[in-house]
């Protein structure tokens, strides 16, 4: 049911793993692209820990395959040991090891693997995570954060296939998180390795992923591109409070006067605080469901200036019995809109309405 | 006091015994306390019980029955016999193989908690870097457990040091082969060489003394309570 089979099997990430534990089963099936970042999102307890566990060989499912971009890792035939694949695991907490320096930690998966496959090397990851000062700490002398991306480094030294991350900011507080997020998403930008992660933080999954896997109870509830899911009302992420589209735009002009840059995406503008990105650069940009409001008429003589043409998809019950949850398309894309119940009724919004959506707020992400 | 009335040679004899010992003791401790923390084996505590023999029985059980086995009529013994190396009762190597029965437990308890110590965490972050089963036993598990490890070695000399029973059973009292320190002090008591037995008693004092200092100093733990 949720196996895309529209990717080639050679670009595509392909598993199917069951597994049953005294006080928990595990029965997963789901496909995505062979690049990019897919994000495993669902609360605690659904499984997304082990699911990256069996993907990584931690764990010995029950029954199950998993595939990469062609090769096979697992099967009912063979299962590759840990040691043998290529991947790069970044568990919740940095798990450095002790009796190493930060250097020593960093170059142990590298001197493991052949000179020949070493495609990432130790003074760009140095750079890239901002570790050149830290080299010759003992990782009890580090912080969290820097604890953190001295094991991201040490990982990727080994020039994985795959990139394994298990909510690695989770034990961060919001300093940390804040310090690591950059990194990653520039990380993600310059290595083109796929990246599976396991994430609970809607923004997050906002944020950093392309494709999204929903997991419930050891299952997995949907699995598809970012857009589609964050705004389908069937699905419990488009009714949190958090909930939001995210948006593919491109940098169109900068208005110096003003200090703000445009940003269009299939026909639709919006202006966004001043960002000095080139013009043509994709940026993503996400809009709350509760920042849009809906207006049957182009709005005129109103301070928010962002608006533009949508079509309302879907209207359903929102958590909140106030209030509905509106489905907007523009060209290809979603978007959500929060609206009381009597608002829909009073301006009379239906499927298929031509409206204009009001919006309050864009934060642009990368 | 006239020290040239007392023999030193059981001191070199005990150094020499405890320093083979403690070299085979890590060498058979660190693989058994490594199993002993992994396996999953369901008769496991079987072993551990086992291992643990030494600390509660008297030394003399110990000694006795390892003089019965390793004897001329025990299967031990007829097994050496058949591979030309005699019997091991009162001989050194027969001590040696004596002292490291003895003395397991002191090796093995402290290794196989600093083991237990670590968890599964590191080693899983080695495996995937890369690192084989052998390999992250190399690099992760036996660093990691060093402080264990030390303290293992340091007991189990310190324990071999002492011994009296044991050695009594299995290595009698032969001057040069087996009498060691405890034995050598025993009989000068017995002769009522109270001067003799002092420098010795006295010597052994302050070295097992010296030795837990150190111990403790270096690693900060208090290995007798991990035991």
């Amino acid at each position: 049911m949720l196996v895309d089979t529209s990717l080639p099997l050679e670009q595509r990430i392909e598993a199917r793993f069951a597994l049953q534990r005294k006080d928990f089963g595990l029965d997963i099936s789901f496909t995505a692209p062979g690049r990019g970042v897919t994000a495993l999102f669902g609360p605690s307890g659904s499984g997304k820990t082990t699911l990256l566990r069996c993907i990584a060989g931690l764990e010995k499912p029950d029954s199950g395959h998993f595939k990469i971009n062609g090769h096979c890792w697992h099967d009912a035939h063979k299962s590759l040991a840990v040691h043998r694949r290529p991947i790069a695991y970044v568990f919740q907490e940095a798990s450095l090891f002790t009796h190493l320096n930060v250097r020593e930690n960093m170059l142990y998966g590298w001197r493991r693997i052949a000179a020949r496959q070493r495609k990432i090397h130790f003074d760009d990851v140095s750079a890239w995570l901002g570790l050149e000062t830290l080299l010759e700490h003992r990782p009890e002398q580090l912080s969290g954060g820097q604890r953190q991306r001295v094991a991201i480094a040490r990982a990727l030294l080994t020039s994985p296939e795959l990139l394994l991350m298990d909510e690695p900011l989770a034990s961060l507080d919001a300093n940390g998180k804040a310090e690591i997020l950059p990194y990653l998403e520039s990380l993600w930008q310059q290595l083109d390795i796929p990246v599976l992660y396991v994430s609970h933080s809607p923004q997050e999954v906002q944020q950093l992923a392309d494709y999204l896997v929903l997991l419930e109870e050891g299952r997995v509830v949907a699995a598809g591109e970012l857009n589609a899911l964050l705004t389908d009302p069937q699905l419990s992420i488009a009714h949190f409070a958090e909930a939001a589209a995210v948006l593919e735009a491109t940098v169109i002009g900068h208005d110096k006067a003003f200090h703000l840059s445009s940003l269009a995406f299939d026909g639709a503008e919006v202006s966004v605080s001043y960002n000095g990105l080139p013009l043509g650069h994709k940026a993503r940009l996400r809009i709350s469901a509760r920042d849009v409001s809906l207006a049957l008429v182009q709005p005129q003589q109103i301070s928010i200036s962002n608006s533009f043409a949508v079509r309302v998809v879907s209207i359903d019950p929102d958590r909140e019995p106030s209030q509905m949850l509106v489905r907007c398309e523009v060209g290809g894309q979603h978007l959500l809109a929060r609206l009381t119940r009597r608002s829909i009724h009073l301006l009379k919004i239906e499927v298929g309405k031509k409206v204009y959506a009001q919006v309050k707020s864009v934060a642009l992400m990368k | 006091m006239n020290f040239s009335q007392i023999d030193f040679q059981p001191v070199w004899l005990t150094l020499q015994l405890a320093s083979i010992s403690t070299a085979l003791l890590l060498c058979l401790a660190t693989p058994l306390a490594w199993w002993l923390a992994n396996t999953s084996w369901r008769y496991r505590q079987v072993i551990n019980a086992l291992v643990a023999l030494p600390l509660v029985l008297p030394p003399t059980v110990l000694g006795f029955y390892l003089l019965l086995l390793l004897g001329p009529q025990g299967w031990g013994g007829q097994l050496t016999e058949s591979l030309g190396l005699g019997t091991l009762p009162f001989t050194f190597a027969g001590l040696v193989l004596a002292s490291v029965i003895y003395s397991l437990p002191f090796a093995v308890q402290p290794i196989q908690n600093a083991f237990i110590a670590i968890g599964q965490r590191p080693l899983e972050v080695a495996a995937t870097l890369r690192a084989s089963p052998w390999d992250r036993f190399i690099s992760v598990a036996l660093p990691l457990a060093k402080p264990g490890l030390l303290t293992g070695a340091v007991l189990g000399f310190a324990h071999t040091l002492g011994e009296f029973g044991v050695v009594l059973m299995m290595g009698g009292n032969i001057p040069g082969q087996t009498q060691v320190l405890s034995v050598a002090i025993f009989d000068h008591v017995e002769a009522y060489e109270y001067a003799a037995a002092h420098v010795l008693a006295a010597g052994m004092l302050g070295f097992s003394f010296m030795v837990l200092l150190a111990l403790y100093w270096r690693t900060g733990q208090r290995p007798l309570e991990r035991v």
